[in-house]
């Protein structure tokens, strides 16, 4: 019976202390997911179309984004954007290296994956785009992309799973997002357990959302021979 | 005489040390039909790539109704429309249904509106038989039924000649007569054609002329119904021979 009670008297705990401040949280961690997914799509696939088609010295200096924001440690790379970028007089701010941060390192990896979906096109398609009177950007807009995109999806869904679960990463440059919000009530309180326990089930829930939302958008763009469906 | 629809001239290219066409030159008139035969390697694929520009030639040069093709810049897009190109693997765009394979390039190079676009993509698949298949994927289809759709595909553009680089190469013999069959269709209806091809019947029963082509050279050429007689088609027996024999 003692446990009962001692579940009982948490109550007010978790719905009044704990819960909220989660939920807090989970608006900033939102938001960050929200605001690096697409820019970090985006230049992504800038870096992957310059390191596929580009001349020699913009494939080289793709080449080496991808090796240094691929390389170096995403802690790391918030420590040198917050901490260190103010001693040459760049402050950014908290919210700002953070954002940056994954920008930066969520366009690196996605840049290979789609990287990899470009060069899986083979070249036939692109002759035979030109051969009917394309150029080569209507070729590599029309024919190439469409097909390297969905070929890359699972792996850029990967990497937004991941995005989900680094950006807890923000709270070491003091973003108040869900996994600062447990630590700020777990040393409160002294509920290690309760906070990081209720924090994994959001990330949990927040994930098998997203799996499912993305696994939606894997089936409803799938072709058969390019994406998704069994290949006949 | 009329002119000549294509003319090239002297046609050279070289990879590496490998002289891949030694000066090629032939002209071809409306309705012709010129089959290039020849052991593999010889450079008749890199010929035809050549004409439209697919591959750059290293010296020579490609006339299209008198206007020159090579070194016409920007305006290689328009020619390219003109010398609609078939290919051994078919190279159909994998992401588009048969239908958007044809109209791609209507849309965007030639700049038709969707409806105007749609009617002559599923006019021209009727014209190779596919029009059955026009929402079908090119992984649903089969060799036959996708090279049909890449020939249909070509023919949007309203091309003045067509290439034809190993048509049959990659289908099964049951599959190759399907796109034989439309290809016959096509010439019958006066389309200017050039084929690279090995299939030995196909091409005497098809060609105006054949044409030898043995290392980056033309070294023999006629009328089919000449060949088994003439004295100047000796090598050209020999080819054709140890190919039906097999």
């Amino acid at each position: 019976m003692d446990i009962v009670q001692y579940l009982i008297d948490q109550i007010p705990f978790w719905t009044d202390i704990l819960l909220p401040a989660l939920v807090d949280g989970l608006w900033v961690t939102l938001q960050l997911v929200a605001l690096t997914a697409p820019f970090g799509f985006l230049l992504g696939f800038l870096i992957a179309v310059c390191r596929v088609y580009g001349p020699k010295p913009v494939r080289a200096l793709a080449k080496l984004y991808v090796i240094f924001f691929r390389g170096c440690p995403l802690l790391v790379l918030l420590f040198l954007l917050y901490f260190g970028l103010p001693s040459i007089g760049i402050v950014l701010g908290s919210y700002l290296s953070a954002l940056f941060g994954f920008i930066l390192c969520n366009s690196a990896y996605n840049s290979e994956y789609l990287r990899g979906g470009l060069q899986s096109i083979k070249g036939g398609q692109m002759l035979a785009a030109r051969s009917l009177g394309m150029t080569k950007i209507q070729a590599i807009i029309h024919v190439v992309i469409p097909q390297a995109f969905r070929r890359a999806l699972p792996g850029v869904s990967n990497e937004f799973i991941y995005l989900i679960k680094y950006s807890s990463l923000a709270y070491v440059v003091t973003v108040i997002e869900m996994t600062g919000a447990a630590k700020i009530i777990a040393t409160k309180y002294f509920a290690y357990f309760e906070a990081f326990a209720a924090v994994g089930i959001f990330y949990l829930i927040l994930v098998s959302f997203a799996t499912i939302a993305l696994n939606k958008l894997e089936k409803k763009l799938a072709i058969p021979g390019v994406s998704g469906a069994k290949q006949e | 005489m009329t002119e000549p629809i294509l003319r090239v001239e002297n046609l050279t290219k070289t990879y590496g040390d490998l002289e891949v066409l030694k000066g090629v030159s032939f002209d071809v008139y409306p309705g012709e039909k010129k089959v290039f035969i020849g052991p593999s390697g010889t450079g008749k694929s890199t010929l035809l790539r050549c004409i439209n520009l697919l591959t750059e030639p290293d010296g020579g040069s490609v006339y299209l109704n008198g206007e020159e093709v090579t070194n016409s810049g920007r305006k290689i897009n328009d020619y390219r429309q003109k010398m609609g190109m078939v290919f051994q693997n078919f190279n159909l765009f994998d992401h588009l249904t048969a239908v958007r394979n044809v109209e791609l390039a209507l849309l965007k190079v030639k700049k038709m509106g969707k409806k105007e676009a749609r009617e002559k993509a599923l006019f021209e698949l009727e014209r190779v038989g596919m029009l059955d298949w026009a929402d079908h994927y090119p992984a649903q289809l089969s060799g036959g039924q996708a090279q049909r759709v890449s020939i249909a595909r070509a023919l949007a553009m309203d091309p003045e000649v067509m290439l034809f680089d190993e048509p049959t190469s990659a289908l099964d013999p049951e599959l190759k007569r399907e796109v034989m069959e439309v290809m016959r269709k096509l010439a019958a209806q006066g389309m200017t054609c050039l084929v690279v091809t090995h299939e030995m019947k196909f091409a005497t029963s098809f060609a105006s002329e054949i044409l030898l082509m043995e290392k980056g050279e033309i070294i023999e050429r006629g009328k089919p119904e000449d060949i088994p007689t003439s004295p100047s088609f000796e090598r050209m027996r020999a080819f054709m021979g140890a190919y039906t024999e097999e």
